[in-house]
């Protein structure tokens, strides 16, 4: 039996109540798994690893020379979301983009959240991803953050939590999609008659969120993703959405600015381009505003949006809302602008930047998890249960030294899913990544990627880090 | 479509014709080797020869054995035109281009990469490397065969057929001098049934033998040169090659046939007319080495003109470098 010693241990599963018990979403998925005869569960996790490398759907790791492109770990079997859950989530989410959206908007105008000292101005000044360049700037439909993905995460008692904001250039989604196609591929007999909502629209969704922003009332504007190149670690996402919209793929050196418009250079001459959804930083956009050294944007381009006649997904300054201090006071920012109490909650934060939380993170960093504010991916973190003292010690000088660069939150028991590690189902802890997109409305793409700590024990489920990924399967109501 | 785009699919589709190209040179020594009269010495820098690549040849190896050259031009990465080489690049290649071309001849790039790149030269494949050769000309023919049934047949298709063509066209024009390098253990044996069989053997790894026996029935070295070079029907003959990527050429352009608006159409065109009023005749009497070598050189300005005007990144401004002619 495959899942005969598997155990919940005291963390709360994903699919099952206790070691045997499969939650009622799950009973279904249990059994099929069940009834694959001996081995074969182990087969079609290998089947669909063959298939990952044969399709060439791996990411780049950054400062590891031996090797620079990896396959993003899958692991078979799903994670299912029931469907009453996600309609709570989903509801959440959009609660939440909204009125992050509206902050956006409000702190690069009349920064009203500010003078009614609900957030603090100090926190806006110092945020390293405010732009002042951005002051006064307004965005098509006053929507800013186009493409979405918050972090979610599950404690030990049940409670999902939202554990951060990706405002800026969210990746992933491409896995979502790849993995389901992997799944269906690989395990056919499983997925039939699961009732599994579909993901398959997103690409098309995204198009339409794209075109939505041009302002110029156009009926079928010109649309092209944006990438630093192949060496990013993205890049594949970048190419796949690219193709799954069927628009061109370009780079900074493709792109040149002519006579008001951001120009393509094709075999036939400059061709103007409308809207670009752009996965390259904001640091790096325009060397004429902002980092002059960047070799990966169009020098032109923030002049040229300013005059409305190019449009950029996520608009440049959206940053401001995910810094991770700032996100301590979402719970605050939904009640200010709409007045009402925020659905999923956010972990407890300690924002090191305030005097008499920076000395209790000091004397707590072996309970606490500490983030830089401005990084992602997993880097330059502090999971203080699994630190040495030594790190420890270097942490606590990091945050004195910078105290506004560092957040804390209590150390979290996330939730485990079943995984297959060396011919066993063991569990893992996971968090969940759903995508939003915001055009004319909100949508938020049922599921999300599913992330593992592959490790065991691990509570950092990032790809650069050893992470792993599943199918998540929400379920119809 | 843009010009690195255009000029990936190009390359893409060069490399995936030279690695296909480079397992034929190294097939048809292999098969004159074979028919060579049990004293004689193996030849093998013939090969390293009309590679064009001798510099980086000597740079690595001392003698042109057997072992060396076939590790040299199958598998070394430290030549860029080896088999292993061809397809790194063309991977890299269609990695950049990904969301151009169709996922299924991304699929196949991706696994004829794998496949070579878990190639070891071990002793044993070296003693017997004809199945690994024909694995990389069916995986280069499988990859053509479905870029023409998934790639929309627009410019990005006729970008890529002119790659594949004008590289084959110069792969023949080395394919035949490997013949005028392979010395003959004497004079006396030139026309001898010795000759025929190295002549047969380049007609069989150019996978020409029973076409050019339906047309022409005996072997004759004139025949055989009117067949690779100026046939009208084969698909490797360069004369066939020039034709169809002259097609491509002007599809791209729109510019109509007979005229010229870019130096890529000029060279390609004048070269294609050489040819098109030529016969075997004038080409021994010039010599087919020295026809052979003045093609290649004029080739390479014609993928200059291409890269000219096509590819190019022009500064702002400067329209494309367009010439009118008639």
């Amino acid at each position: 039996m495959k899942f005969a010693n598997y155990e919940t241990a005291d963390f709360y599963d994903e699919m099952f109540v206790s070691d045997s018990t499969p939650r009622p979403g799950a009973r279904l998925l249990k059994e099929r798994i069940e009834s694959l005869p001996d081995r074969e569960l182990f087969a079609r996790q290998a089947a669909a690893e063959s298939l990952l490398l044969q399709n060439g759907i791996t990411f780049n790791v950054y400062n590891d020379s031996a090797a620079t492109e990896k396959i993003f770990p899958f692991d078979v079997i799903p994670r299912i979301v029931e469907a009453a859950e996600w309609d709570w989530i989903e509801k959440g989410l959009k609660q939440r983009v909204y009125a992050l959206n509206l902050f956006i908007d409000d702190i690069y105008h009349q920064q009203k959240i500010v003078k009614d000292k609900v957030v603090p101005e100090y926190l806006i000044q110092s945020a390293r991803s405010f732009r002042k360049e951005c002051i006064g700037l307004n965005p098509p439909q006053q929507v800013w953050c186009h493409i979405t993905g918050t972090d979610l995460v599950r404690d030990r008692d049940g409670q999902i939590y939202v554990l951060e904001d990706n405002l800026r250039c969210p990746s992933g989604v491409s896995y979502v999609l790849e993995n389901r196609r992997i799944m269906k591929r690989t395990f056919p007999q499983v997925f039939e008659a699961s009732h599994v909502r579909p993901v398959d629209e997103y690409p098309s969704r995204l198009l339409s969120t794209l075109q939505s922003l041009f302002p110029a009332a156009m009926d079928s504007p010109k649309v092209a993703v944006l990438t630093p190149g192949i060496y990013n670690s993205a890049y594949y996402e970048h190419s796949f959405l690219a193709q799954q919209m069927g628009v061109e793929l370009v780079e900074g050196r493709d792109l040149v600015a002519v006579n008001d418009r951001i120009m393509m250079r094709t075999t036939k001459g400059f061709e103007p381009v409308d809207v670009l959804y752009r996965r390259i930083d904001d640091d790096f956009l325009d060397p004429q505003v902002f980092r002059s050294d960047s070799l990966l944007g169009v020098p032109g381009l923030m002049e040229i949006y300013k005059k409305g006649r190019v449009a950029l997904a996520n608009a440049p300054g959206t940053g401001i809302a995910d810094d991770k201090s700032i996100y301590a006071y979402v719970p605050k920012i939904i009640e200010y602008y709409l007045g009402e109490k925020i659905i999923i909650p956010n972990v407890p934060t300690h924002i090191c930047a305030e005097p008499e939380e920076l000395s209790y993170v000091v004397a707590n960093l072996d309970k606490l998890v500490v983030k830089a504010v401005n990084e992602s991916g997993g880097y330059g973190m502090l999971v203080g249960p699994h630190s040495t003292a030594e790190e420890r010690s270097e942490f606590a000088r990091r945050i004195q030294e910078n105290p506004r660069n560092y957040i804390a939150q209590p150390t979290l028991g996330l939730s485990r899913v079943p995984v297959i590690s060396d011919g066993r189902v063991v569990g893992r802890h996971v968090d969940l990544r759903p995508y939003v997109l915001y055009g004319s409305d909100i949508y938020v793409l049922p599921g999300g990627l599913t992330r593992v700590a592959l490790k065991a024990g691990s509570l950092v489920v990032n790809s650069s880090q050893g992470g792993g990924s599943k199918d998540t399967w929400v379920l119809q109501a | 479509m843009l010009s690195r785009v255009a000029n990936s699919i190009y390359w893409l589709s060069r490399y995936m014709e030279r690695a296909d190209n480079v397992a034929r040179f190294i097939d048809v020594n292999l098969q004159m080797m074979l028919d060579l009269p049990s004293q004689s010495q193996e030849q093998w820098q013939p090969l390293v020869n009309i590679s064009g690549d001798d510099g980086a040849f000597s740079a690595n190896y001392s003698v042109a054995s057997r072992d060396n050259v076939i590790k040299f031009l199958a598998f070394a990465r430290e030549n860029a035109n080896s088999i292993v080489s061809c397809l790194r690049a063309a991977r890299e290649n269609a990695r950049t281009i990904r969301e151009s071309i169709s996922p299924e001849m991304w699929e196949q790039v991706n696994s004829c990469y794998l496949m070579v790149n878990a190639a070891v030269p071990s002793s044993e494949l070296l003693r017997s490397p004809s199945s690994f050769f024909s694995e990389v000309k069916k995986a280069s023919q499988l990859f053509h065969g479905i870029t023409d049934a998934t790639l929309l047949h627009g410019e990005e298709w006729h970008f890529y057929r002119m790659g594949r063509l004008l590289e084959r066209a110069d792969k023949t024009s080395r394919l035949l001098d490997v013949k005028y390098f392979m010395l003959l253990p004497s004079v006396a044996d030139v026309g001898t049934p010795l000759d025929d069989i190295q002549w047969a053997a380049v007609l069989r790894s150019a996978s020409a033998l029973e076409m050019y026996r339906k047309r022409h029935g005996h072997i004759a070295p004139e025949r055989i040169i009117d067949f690779l070079v100026l046939d009208h029907e084969f698909p490797r003959s360069i004369h066939y090659c020039l034709t169809a990527a002259n097609d491509s050429l002007h599809a791209i352009s729109g510019t109509p046939a007979g005229i010229f608006r870019n130096a890529a159409e000029q060279r390609l065109g004048q070269l294609r007319a050489e040819l098109a009023y030529t016969d075997t005749d004038e080409i021994v009497a010039r010599g087919l080495h020295e026809f052979l070598d003045a093609f290649q050189t004029k080739l390479n300005l014609v993928d200059q003109g291409i890269f000219d005007t096509f590819f190019a990144l022009r500064p702002v401004g400067s329209a494309a470098p367009d010439r009118v002619g008639q």
